[in-house]
Order: C-alpha cells, then structure tokens, then sequence
C-alpha cells in the first residue's frame, strides 16, 4: 500500500507538472526568427560590442530584422560578413581588409622619464586623475596597460619596456582599447595598407618634447623636406604622413634623427637611424 | 509584527546569513558576484525563486506528504516541484514580461538546481513553520543572499583595481575575501537566536 501510494503521489505530482509545463510551452509559445541563432553562432562570440549593439544576439537580432547593416561586425571582419550575407540570403558587400590597433607611443620607459613617482590604482584612467599623469611627456603611454586589460581578444601584452605591442594575428580591429586608452595613443590602421606612421603623439614644441622623451617627434620638418611624394605635413608640432601617397621609400626614416617613423605594413620598424 | 518574525527576519539575513554561515548557494555567490549589476540581478532572480519555491513545497509538504505519512520522499519531491515551477515561470515570462525576461535572464535556470533554494524549502519545512513565516523566512533569506552577493562584488570590483601579490591574484584572492567576509558576518550570531 505504501508503495502504491509513494509511487501515486510523486508520479502524480510529476504528471501534474508535465501536463502543467506541455499546457505553457504551447500556450506562451514565443516565435523565434531561426536565423538570429544561425548568425549568432556564426560570430564570434566575443560579446565585444564594436557593432554598436550589446552583445553578438543583439546584433544578430538586430541584424535579422534589418536595423543593423550586415557588415558592422568588425572582429569578424569579411569572412563573417560573407556568412551573414549568405544566410540572409543577399549580396556580400565586405570589402576592406583586415584592420589592427596601432600605439603611437614609442616613449618606454627608459627614454621618457616620469615627473613623479606613481603609487596608486593600476590603471591609467585612475593614474591620469594625479595631475594628469605621472609621465612628464603629457601625451605618452603611461605603461598601466589599461588597454591589455579591456582587450576581447588578448592581443595586447606589455613588452618588457613598458609599452604595449599589440599583436596583429589575435587583433581584430575592435577598437575597444581606442576607447580605452586615456590618452588617445591608440588608433585602428589598415594592416594591408603601405605606408609609413609616424609614432608619436606629441603636440608640444620640439622644445618641451625634447625635454621629457629622447623618440618622440619635435616637428623639426627634416622629414618633409626628404619626402620624395610630399606626402608628409607636419601640423602642431607633429609630423603625419599621407598612407596614399607615401611609397614607404624610407627617407624619412633616414633623415629621422627621433626614431619615430615606422612601416605598417610589414608592422615592425624598418630602422632606427642612431 | 510579533517577535517571532522579527527574529526570524533577523536571523535569515544577518546572524544565520544562508551564504556565509550555512555555506549554501556558494556557487553562484562566487561565480556571478564579479560586478555588482550582475549580483543584484541574480539576488533579484533568487527573492523571487525563493518565495514562490517555498510557498509551493510548504503546499505541496503539508498537502500531500504529511497527510499521507510520505515525509521521507520531501527532498525527491521538492526537486521536482522547484524545477518544473522555475521552467514554467521562464516560459511564462518569456510570452508576457520579455523585458523582465531579459533582465533575469540565464540567472533563472542557474539557480533552478541550486542547494540555497531547496535548502530553504527542506529548513522551513524542519523548522515546522507556517505559511506565513515560510514566506517571511524565504524572503528574508533571499535578501541575505543578495547583500552577501552585493559586498562581495563590491569588494571584487574594487580587488580588479588593486595591486594585489601575483600569488593570490584571481580565485585565491577572491577565497580569501569571502573567507574574511563570513568571519564579520559571525559577530551577528551572539545577539540573536530563533
């Protein structure tokens, strides 16, 4: 009897649930688009947020419903892009190649000094609040690597000489750490592009700059005048380089007695003239 | 309020916290409490699972098992009955509320197997209570869970900042923390008992 009466009241109560839970999944059934799953396993899941939606289902709902345009996944770049378009079945319109974050800062350690000795939270938005940070050049990298810490893809690392190298295979162009970065050293580059870049950030005269960093630019122009293909101006006491026209002849970097001009495409520097 | 609740009110939050002095529901406690948005959004989640999972085992105890001497199959039972109840509110939920459904999200099937609500269920139920103070218990409970959680990401968020030794960085650090955490929590247990 007990038995039969243990066996009852759970089956009974299991019975009840399962009729109970048939009853609202086909009551409360909600209709759900196949395709936002579909495309969002074809992303690649880092809930990054450079589309501009929060998260990959946002974006493949979004996408699906045609608010957001097929190609705003960065980190996925063209091959994901093509894949969205096949699943929703339209023309593929990805076109650039694959674009990396750049540091427009060379100034480590050992060749911009600090103007004071910083012992506070590791982070360089918190180290910017101390009088706008403890290096003395004020547009440098501060080295807390604010930017390795926010990265999806752990691309960014810290190099011995306390500035960050981005790598180019794991990087995806996000752009994450651009928004990161307190003192806006970062930017995004084509990768594929010729061209030489000039890193440095600095906008003070060549006087101060002198000063607080041994590398960074001064504007002394001595890079203007080489250029072959005048694809160089310098403005606020920074040189900047025209990727268009710049042919990545290397006279620049010859006549760059600052160590500042580097090649993006092949993404390491060619020379440093010493 | 008679004393009674207050003391149980008391109790469930403070001296007897159900995280960091009976050790249940350490999993999502260390697991969900890195920020503090998404340890007020699992506390939420958990107050309401709490509630309603008590009141239906306290129903389903004192209706069907006691009655027919069948005490012993509560733990088999209250299993079945808190699962099936969290699917159905997820399925509900989905149809009418999306937003809340959002909100709550993959916070409501974590914690449908979690040992803080079915030991809620198994301590109302061992502690004779009735259907008010079940629900009062459950509550109050509910809301300890989710102040652990609330300081503990606090702490978290300020510990992601800190310089702290590379030795303890991470899961240690965090052990640690909620180690010191339940030490505090154990002055409340002198002033008060049910």
């Amino acid at each position: 009897m007990d038995f039969v009466l243990s066996f009852g009241i759970i089956g009974g109560l299991g019975l009840i649930f399962g009729g109970l839970l048939a009853f609202a999944a086909q009551k409360y059934a909600v209709e759900e688009d196949v395709r936002v799953e579909t495309i969002c396993d074809l992303l690649p899941g880092a809930n990054c947020g450079a589309c501009g939606f929060p998260g990959c289902i946002s974006f493949a709902e979004k996408v699906v419903s045609g608010e957001a345009s097929v190609d705003c996944c960065i980190p996925g770049g063209k091959g994901v892009c093509d894949n969205v378009c096949e699943v929703l079945g339209v023309a593929s319109v990805a076109s650039e190649g694959k674009k990396v974050a750049e540091v427009f800062c060379i100034g480590s350690v050992d060749v911009a000094p600090n103007k004071f000795e910083y012992h506070g939270v590791q982070d360089c938005k918190a180290a910017m609040m101390y009088g706008g940070g403890f290096k003395a050049c004020t547009y440098g990298c501060l080295g807390l690597g604010t930017c390795v810490h926010v990265c999806p893809f752990d691309a960014i690392h810290m190099a011995d000489n306390g500035l960050p190298v981005v790598n180019d295979e794991k990087c995806t162009g996000c752009g994450i750490c651009v928004k990161a970065c307190s003192r806006s050293i970062i930017h995004i580059v084509d990768k594929d592009r010729v061209g030489m870049v000039v890193l440095c950030n600095s906008k003070d005269r060549g006087k101060i700059t002198r000063e607080v960093c041994e590398v960074g630019c001064i504007g002394c122009k001595a890079c203007l005048k080489a250029c072959p293909n005048e694809a160089i101006v310098v403005e606020n006491n920074l040189s900047y380089i025209d990727t268009d026209k710049c042919d990545e002849c290397g006279k620049c970097v010859e006549v760059c007695k600052r160590q500042g001009i580097k090649s993006i495409s092949k993404s390491k520097v060619i020379a440093f003239p010493n | 309020m008679d004393l009674n609740l207050t003391a149980i009110i008391f109790v469930a939050i403070l001296a007897n916290n159900i995280v960091l002095n009976q050790f249940l529901g350490i999993c999502p406690y260390l697991g969900v409490s890195k920020r503090i948005e998404t340890s007020l959004g699992m506390g939420m989640a958990v107050i309401f699972v709490m509630t309603m999972a008590a009141i239906v085992t306290w129903v389903i105890y004192n209706v069907f098992l006691v009655p027919y001497d069948l005490v012993y199959l509560r733990t088999i039972a209250f299993i079945l009955v808190i699962a099936s109840l969290v699917q159905l509110v997820e399925t509900i939920l989905k149809k009418i509320n999306p937003t809340l459904f959002r909100a709550l999200g993959i916070y409501l099937p974590l914690i449908t197997t979690n040992c803080a609500i079915l030991g809620v269920a198994l301590l109302n139920v061992q502690a004779g209570h009735n259907i008010i103070q079940t629900i009062v218990y459950a509550i109050a409970t509910a809301i300890g869970f989710t102040l652990a959680m609330v300081i503990m990401a606090g702490i978290r968020e300020r510990l992601d900042l800190a310089d702290v030794s590379s030795y303890l960085r991470g899961a240690a650090v965090s052990l640690v923390t909620a180690g010191i955490l339940s030490l505090a929590f154990m002055g409340f247990k002198g002033i008060m008992t049910l």
